[in-house]
């Protein structure tokens, strides 16, 4: 093997494609709360693929701008799911349920 | 058999694209575990197993710091704090399980197109790239700039940042303080 060959990148983009559907499909259809929860940290988690193969392949790789936002996203995602979690167990200890399909006191 | 060995080489992929090939396998098992997995803590076990997955794909993309942060944050806080809120709302552990919801064929159907569509902008399109061979230096270079970077070009969201965290985090304490106490 002379050099070391680099995955294309479309197999990443892919790759977090598929991640981000399967976060899309748990957000939508799952009926647990933190279910939902855990789909959009998928779907985030996706995105971050995204913005590192895009730095790995850019021509302004010195930059560096694809590792910051991933660090940005990170972190804003911990703070999400606090909040998330949060909220989730408030709704638990009012209701006794965090089935999605319950809580309804908004509704007309 | 020197010339055997090479006309079989060619018919194997290259190691970085076993490597990837089997990560993303992992992955895509594991996101496969966490959107269907009936059992609540089954899909948290996908989870990890995904986010770790995913860490190692950042590794393969010569992103380690990003991917060290991947572990410790995602892997080590996030995960725990989700088992947490499983535990703490309802027995799920002992096979209680929550299905779907009325929105089953609409979801799949959404998150289908979604990645068909997606699919087929990414091997349509031509990408801009560079000569993906050419060295990115040393992780000792990467980590000190991007030190730099935090505290010089993004100085105001860095600082907007931890705002936000304390804010998040103090929000996130007093919601979930028992008020009845």
């Amino acid at each position: 093997m002379d050099t070391l060959q680099l995955v294309p990148l479309e197999w990443y983009l892919g790759l977090a494609a598929f991640v981000f559907s399967a976060g899309l499909y748990t957000a939508l259809a799952r009926r647990n709360a933190i279910a939902v929860l855990m789909g959009i940290e998928l779907m985030l988690n996706a995105v971050n693929i995204n913005l590192i193969g895009f730095w790995r392949y850019s021509t302004t790789m010195a930059a560096l701008a694809g590792q910051v936002f991933v660090v940005f996203v990170i972190a804003i995602a911990a703070a999400e799911a606090a909040v998330g979690l949060a909220l989730i167990i408030s709704v638990y200890r009012n209701r006794k349920t965090v089935n999605l399909d319950d809580l309804d006191l908004l509704r007309g | 058999m020197q010339g055997l060995m090479e006309q079989l080489s060619a018919f194997i992929p290259p190691i970085t694209h076993q490597v990837f090939l089997a990560l993303a396998i992992f992955v895509i098992a594991c996101s496969l575990l966490v959107a269907l997995a009936r059992n609540l803590f089954h899909s948290a076990l996908g989870l990890v197993g995904a986010l770790f997955g995913i860490a190692a794909v950042f590794a393969l993309l010569e992103a380690e710091f990003v991917a060290v942060v991947q572990v410790l944050v995602y892997v080590g806080a996030i995960s725990t704090l989700i088992t947490f809120a499983i535990m703490l709302t309802r027995g799920m552990m002992y096979g209680r399980t929550s299905g779907t919801n009325r929105q089953l064929l609409a979801s799949v159907m959404a998150a289908g197109t979604f990645f068909a569509v997606v699919l087929g902008i990414v091997f349509n399109v031509e990408w801009p790239q560079a000569d993906p061979t050419a060295p990115i230096g040393s992780g000792a270079q990467i980590i000190p700039t991007l030190g730099l970077l935090f505290v010089n070009d993004y100085l105001v969201a860095f600082e907007l940042l931890a705002l936000l965290l304390l804010v998040a985090l103090s929000g996130a304490l007093l919601l979930a303080r028992d008020r009845n106490k």
